[in-house]
């Protein structure tokens, strides 16, 4: 049984005066983390990416889906249920400046977190963890406690958001971004952090980022999502070696490459209007797309599974078994 | 806030010449109400001598048309003034920032319910109804006239810190403390109220100055404390006697001015403060 499991989950925004606009900001999205395994989400801006992770956190409720954590409908908990689902699931955000309250110093919520989930400890048994975790993510302690966030670098503070994630001992983590404000150099510390637990404590990470190669490198499966929709989807090396999907393929055209000098290879159009693409009646990349026919236009691709990868994508419409 | 925070604020604070001019005047008038019946031997509501005599050394603002010191009646006005101030103004914030956090926080229904309640409030003449409250208690002294004026003057202040409180609740560090299992009056004291401090203390000094108009306002068309002195009281016996018409300018001037000067001082600590927390609001 997968250990998160998301159904048809949709997020309309409604904006503009009287909310006439609707924004489908994640449409009909259908997937899956199972235990012990590191799920990239991958997308540009505006595909909806960050949305589902804080639909998974209770942070926006779906307007249309459901979402199950070890079968339990995440957004039907009450009360206790509540704090059980945050000691299996925790997050981390993108910008290590806003996650630490500004006027208070860094380790006061570390306290605070390791105070609800784990009250038993006492006063020696609650140092001696914070330490723990914080050297797991590679920081000496006399480094970072006691000081204020701004007292501290992008990358010290995403380590102490994953050390305060990690206090709790969870099972899944939600990770949308945690690398892309951070220095290059530091990146992949970060993602062996999360490698590590998997391999050794069986850590379930849904890793979302726009990077397909930093996806490539920990992950042992990839979501693409594309302004809300799910094109491609299997397990990372296949995916990355062989895009089945055009979208996917234009992330991976669009990776700098040392040994050769940069020329577009696939006929890309520019973005249009934003919002454009929310409204169309076919394929959403459609406007987009090199291989766009008349079809694409016109109504949704069926998502076809090919193995154990499945695409959404209308070239593909003569094969595989329809799902 | 810790200490040091604190400390750096007012240093900062005691930069700028607005807040240093309005402290300075405030503190002076603070001071004047604190030392007040130390420095007049006359009772604001005792017959001192003869009536209407104009400022001596004896009387410093002269006597009115029943023989009160009207320098002890100022100074004791002052007093009242200055509680109804701080008494209004202290639980017109308190309600305003408690709706405001509850209402931008929790979102939902209890939104709408807190906010028709406060639109209500919002559109109804306050003065109207601190009229009709106050004729309805036959007995007013100052500490129910402060009541009246707090439990009626809250609602901007809740717009106000609902819409801050709105903006602050969908910030990342919000949200880890809601996966670190901090219940939702933490999440608001701990995590949204100190970075509001500085807005609800300017929100504070507004409306202590508001309480004071107000109390002001109530006093002279006669629906002040029913028993006592205050600066609203002292103009209202002014003009009901036509001092100004007969001459006696000591008796309504000086108790002008004094109100004047207290809501100026505020207004001055008010916008200086505005410019200390908001550095794009500083001249150079």
């Amino acid at each position: 049984m997968a250990l998160l499991r998301l159904e048809d989950v949709t997020k309309v925004f409604r904006t503009g005066l009287f909310g006439g606009q609707e924004i489908r900001a994640v449409e009909d999205v259908t997937m899956e983390v199972k235990e012990g395994e590191i799920v990239s989400l991958v997308g540009e801006s505006g595909s909806g990416k960050t949305t589902i992770a804080r639909m998974i956190l209770r942070f926006y409720r779906p307007t249309k889906g459901r979402i199950y954590y070890k079968g339990r409908d995440v957004w039907r908990l009450r009360g206790d249920e509540v704090k059980w689902y945050y000691s299996e699931v925790q997050g981390i955000f993108q910008d290590p400046y806003s996650s630490f309250n500004p006027i208070h110093r860094v380790e006061r919520i570390l306290y605070k977190t390791l105070h609800h989930f784990h009250p038993s400890l006492g006063g020696r048994g609650v140092e001696e963890r914070i330490r723990e975790a914080i050297e797991r993510v590679g920081l000496h302690p006399g480094d970072v406690l006691g000081k204020y966030p701004h007292q501290l670098s992008g990358g010290q503070l995403q380590r102490l958001s994953i050390a305060r994630a990690l206090l709790v001992e969870p099972s899944l983590i939600i990770a949308d971004e945690p690398v892309s404000m951070l220095d290059a150099s530091t990146r992949i510390d970060v993602l062996n952090i999360f490698a590590d637990l998997r391999d050794k404590e069986g850590l379930s990470v849904l890793m979302i980022g726009h990077d397909i190669l930093l996806a490539n490198y920990v992950s042992d499966r990839v979501v693409v999502l594309y302004k809300g929709n799910i094109v491609e989807e299997g397990p990372a090396k296949p995916v990355f070696v062989n895009p089945l999907h055009p979208y996917t393929g234009m992330l991976l055209e669009s990776i700098p490459r040392l040994d050769k000098k940069w020329e577009k290879r696939l006929e890309e159009k520019a973005e249009e209007e934003e919002y454009t693409a929310y409204r169309l009646k076919g394929c959403r990349f459609a406007p987009r797309c090199p291989a766009a026919r008349k079809i694409c236009f016109e109504a949704k691709p069926p998502t076809l599974k090919l193995e154990e990868r499945s695409v959404a994508c209308w070239i593909y419409s003569d094969y595989g078994e329809k799902s | 806030m810790k200490l040091g925070s604190i400390t750096e604020t007012l240093r900062l604070a005691f930069r700028n010449g607005k807040v240093k001019a309005g402290t300075a005047v405030l503190f002076f008038l603070l001071l004047l109400a604190a030392a007040g019946p130390v420095l007049t031997p006359y009772q604001p509501l005792k017959y001192t001598g003869e009536p209407s005599l104009p400022p001596s050394p004896r009387h410093p603002l002269g006597t009115n048309m029943f023989g009160y010191d009207v320098f002890s009646q100022t100074v004791y006005g002052l007093r009242s003034s200055i509680l109804v101030g701080f008494l209004g103004g202290a639980i017109a914030t308190l309600i305003g920032v408690l709706i405001g956090f509850v209402a931008g926080y929790k979102g939902g229904l209890v939104d709408e319910g807190l906010m028709v309640l406060t639109n209500i409030l919002l559109v109804i003449p306050t003065l109207a109804l601190l009229i009709v409250i106050a004729a309805y208690l036959p007995y007013r002294g100052i500490v129910v006239e402060s009541v009246i004026i707090g439990l009626t003057s809250w609602p901007w202040t809740a717009r106000a810190v609902r819409a801050q409180t709105l903006a602050l609740r969908q910030r990342d560090f919000v949200l880890v403390a809601r996966m670190s299992g901090e219940s939702p009056l933490a999440i608001i004291l701990g995590e949204i109220a100190p970075n509001m401090l500085s807005y609800i203390f300017m929100v504070f000094i507004l409306q202590f100055g508001g309480a004071i108009l107000n109390a002001v306002g109530l006093d002279f068309i006669g629906l002040g404390p029913t028993r006592g002195v205050s600066l609203g009281i002292i103009l209202q016996q002014a003009v009901l006697w036509n001092a100004i018409q007969l001459g006696l300018w000591w008796w309504a001037i000086p108790p002008g001015l004094v109100i004047a000067l207290l809501l100026t001082s505020l207004y001055m600590v008010n916008t200086g403060l505005d410019e200390v927390f908001n550095p794009r609001l500083r001249g150079d």
